[in-house]
């Protein structure tokens, strides 16, 4: 397979789960708004939402000071000036996919340009016929009939390995870096820790990650902070989980290290399992002893650096 | 008055090969229809069959709009056209082996030299070079009008890298899916083995260097291409890779690929890029599109180039007229498919009948494409006539003349119904180790009423073309 090809396929799986997480906390933040909670109201809680996306800075470049849902809502789904929204994603994924056209089979690259076509007629309405709830369900429908396109007709080849691969480190990265906001930014100080407004946010992060009933049958009675994060880390059940999507990772940088032998250099792939041991080692509470901060900062670097190997190993066309 | 020759009915008759459609249109209901047409449309935006105008703005995304309505060969009307187009690919690659090796046509005095050495497109660096089984035009597309029952003409050839041949395919892929009674009724033949003729006529030119069974990918200038679709259609349908300039690189004569394995070695080499940015070693030096060194690697026979370079030196509209005179010189035939005639600006007489006659010429740039930079006198106004005369008094040499062709008309739909509208021809032509045509080829239609200009950057539409078997 052409390195180019590889790397657009990993890339379309990164931008399809990347355009997912954008919709969810679009959808968390609706939700959130028609709960009366804080003493400063909505406006707070919209700005949250920025900071979790990581955008606080980008949005203000564009909107000022001006927090508002329409704004919000904009910058997350609409806007083309932010790479992370939801058009954005879903437009280079399917600009990957068109230029990747040979590799994908054609429920896959008619459920992306389904997907980009809808978009654009989304694109085209009056924004007062949209509600973010709706919005949401756009989303997830069609990453929903992407990914099952994926799984149901593509050849279990290495081009099917490089798509899973960029939507399983994806994840990883969102994950870690949703629960890393909710200790430093969403937590404003630290005697909030176990009180009713930090088991609130709590709920937030996994309505964010759709993971609240899930969780409630994985764990049962109340919420609490080492419940969640456990849910959320170590939990190999959570689909959205670090380990679990840690060992999708490992699992199909295994899958190209069988299918190519030792000719090709397996860095990636020592990365990972070496990460995923790590990992495995720890217990909650040795965590939260650790920091939670510091262990994600571990985490989000490790993530970096398996992607960083695998674009050396297979992406960049090594002569 | 011109009489345009209508192909569905002759002397008052129904044409035989129109025979079953006219009854298929009167039994499909408005509603009907107009449902149809959407599913294709559909059809084509979801398969993404989509091309690009360039410098208009406006949605990227377009379509060429589509007609159900087939335009229909007869088997024996076919094979004269087969015999004909086959004749004329052979007598151009003989030429172009000809123009880069001795010479012979020009010194027996039958070409003027400067046309031929001091063409645009004629390249320098091909000179003394024989490709594998000396083909220089693998895929030669020849665009043919029809001007009466059996009268046939050729107005352009393509040696470089025509394209459409997707539409070709596609148009037939989605008639066959929207109605499959007609292909059950009727007997059409098949045009879905082009790919894999293809695949083997680009193999078949493998240079002598290539070990084991050919390595063929696609060169694409990338998918802002007006015709990226079209590239990885072949591609995929061929079984090989579509690459990028930026994906091949020449070590040690030859030229490999990037891959996630490692470098892979690349035989056979079809390009849809044009000879200017194939290698900035040796052409334009600021091309991104193309590989550096390709150029060394090929001359030495390390890898082959589909259409070899300065192939385009046999197609443009200068040279156009000389092509009869080809075949009878290098084949001892006469042509059985007739030119256009065709009036050479840089000869004084022709050049006289020219300005004097503009109000019903045809005058074409020699190196126009598209329908662009063209005048239809009998359809200009006198100003826009007297502006056409003087950028030809600037360069006389870059023009050639027609007469206004009397385009054939085929049923096409239209909103009130089925209406004739002017239609042209491309089939491809492909030149490996044998010559082959698949049965069909792209129909354009002018899909505006009167209008002779099929181009899809000028308001044309495709159909599916069936010739019809014994």
């Amino acid at each position: 397979m052409l390195s180019r090809t590889a790397a657009n396929l990993f890339w379309m799986g990164r931008h399809l789960e990347r355009a997912e997480t954008a919709a969810r906390l679009l959808d968390v933040g609706a939700r959130i708004t028609l709960l009366p909670n804080t003493a400063e109201g909505y406006r707070n809680e919209w700005e949250s939402l920025l900071r979790a996306s990581g955008a606080q800075a980008a949005f203000a470049e564009r909107y000022g000071d001006e927090i508002t849902q329409e704004n919000v809502e904009t910058w997350l789904f609409f806007d083309h000036a932010n790479p992370s929204s939801v058009a954005s994603c879903i437009e280079r994924a399917r600009e990957g996919g068109r230029i990747v056209r040979t590799a994908l089979t054609s429920q896959v690259w008619d459920a992306l340009n389904s997907a980009y076509q809808d978009l654009r007629a989304l694109e085209r309405r009056s924004r007062g016929q949209l509600d973010p709830a709706m919005l949401t369900d756009f989303t997830t429908r069609h990453s929903s009939t992407v990914r099952g396109a994926i799984n149901a007709t593509q050849l279990r080849n290495d081009g099917w390995h490089f798509i899973n691969l960029g939507y399983s480190l994806e994840r990883a990265d969102a994950t870690a870096r949703l629960l890393d906001v909710k200790y430093f930014v969403l937590l404003p100080r630290v005697e909030f820790v176990g009180s009713g407004l930090d088991n609130y946010q709590w709920q937030v992060i996994l309505r964010a990650l759709s993971a609240h009933r899930a969780f409630h049958w994985a764990y049962g009675g109340e919420v609490t902070a080492s419940k969640v994060a456990d849910f959320l880390i170590l939990n190999g059940e959570s689909p959205r989980s670090l380990l679990t999507s840690l060992y999708e990772a490992v699992w199909h940088l295994d899958g190209l290290v069988r299918r190519y032998g030792a000719a090709v250099p397996a860095s990636a792939s020592a990365r990972a399992h070496e990460t995923l041991e790590q990992l495995i080692a720890r217990d909650i509470e040795a965590i939260f002893d650790e920091g939670l901060h510091e262990f994600l900062s571990w985490f989000i670097n490790e993530v970096a650096s398996i992607s960083n190997a695998v674009h050396d190993d297979y992406l960049s066309g090594r002569m | 008055m011109t009489i345009y020759y209508n192909e569905m009915v002759d002397g008052g008759l129904v044409r035989e090969p129109y025979a079953m459609l006219s009854d298929w249109i009167e039994t499909m209901p408005a509603e009907i229809r107009q449902m149809k047409q959407a599913e294709a449309e559909a059809l084509f935006r979801r398969i993404g069959i989509t091309f690009a105008v360039y410098g208009e703005g406006g949605d990227p995304d377009r379509l060429i709009p589509f007609d159900m309505m087939p335009r229909v060969f007869l088997q024996g009307e076919w094979r004269r056209l087969e015999r004909g187009i086959k004749q004329r690919a052979r007598g151009l690659n003989a030429f172009l082996r000809d123009v880069y090796g001795r010479g012979e046509i020009v010194r027996a005095g039958r070409i003027p030299a400067p046309l031929v050495y001091r063409n645009a497109a004629y390249e320098k660096a091909v000179v003394g070079f024989v490709p594998p089984r000396g083909v220089f035009s693998h895929i030669v597309g020849i665009d043919i009008v029809r001007t009466g029952r059996d009268e046939f003409h050729v107005l352009e050839d393509n040696c470089r890298t025509p394209s459409g041949v997707s539409y070709m395919l596609e148009n037939r892929e989605i008639m066959m899916r929207m109605f499959p009674a007609l292909f059950r009724n009727n007997r059409i033949e098949p045009v879905d083995q082009y790919p894999e003729l293809l695949r083997r006529t680009l193999a078949s030119v493998a240079p002598a260097k290539c070990e084991g069974e050919p390595t063929v990918v696609i060169l694409t200038p990338g998918h802002y291409n007006s015709a990226y679709y079209e590239h990885s259609f072949l591609a995929n349908l061929m079984g090989v890779e579509l690459v990028e300039g930026s994906d091949l690189f020449v070590d040690g004569g030859f030229v490999y690929m990037r891959t996630t394995q490692g470098p892979k070695r690349v035989d056979v080499i079809y390009r849809r890029i044009d000879d200017q940015f194939l290698d900035p070693l040796c052409f334009r030096r600021d091309s991104m599109l193309g590989v550096p060194g390709l150029m060394d690697v090929w001359r030495s026979g390390g890898v082959s180039i589909a259409s070899a370079p300065g192939a385009g030196v046999a197609d443009d509209k200068a040279v156009y007229t000389f092509v009869p005179e080809m075949i009878r010189f290098y084949l001892g035939e006469e042509p059985i498919l007739n030119n256009v005639q065709t009036w050479t600006l840089w000869k004084d007489d022709d050049y006289r009948y020219v300005m004097a006659n503009l109000k019903d010429l045809v005058v074409k740039e020699v190196h126009g494409s598209g329908g662009y930079g063209m005048l239809i006198g009998p359809r200009a106004t006198k100003a826009e006539i007297e502006a056409f005369a003087e950028r030809i008094k600037a360069d006389p040499g870059n023009y050639i003349a027609q007469p206004t062709l009397a385009l054939s008309t085929s049923p096409t739909f239209v909103d009130e119904g089925v209406a004739p509208r002017h239609v042209d021809l491309r089939p491809f032509c492909l030149c490996g180790d044998r010559i082959e045509l698949v049965p069909g080829g792209l129909t354009r239609v002018a899909l505006r009423e009167g209008s002779l200009v099929v181009n899809s950057s000028q308001g044309g539409g495709v159909k599916d073309t069936w010739v019809l078997s014994e």
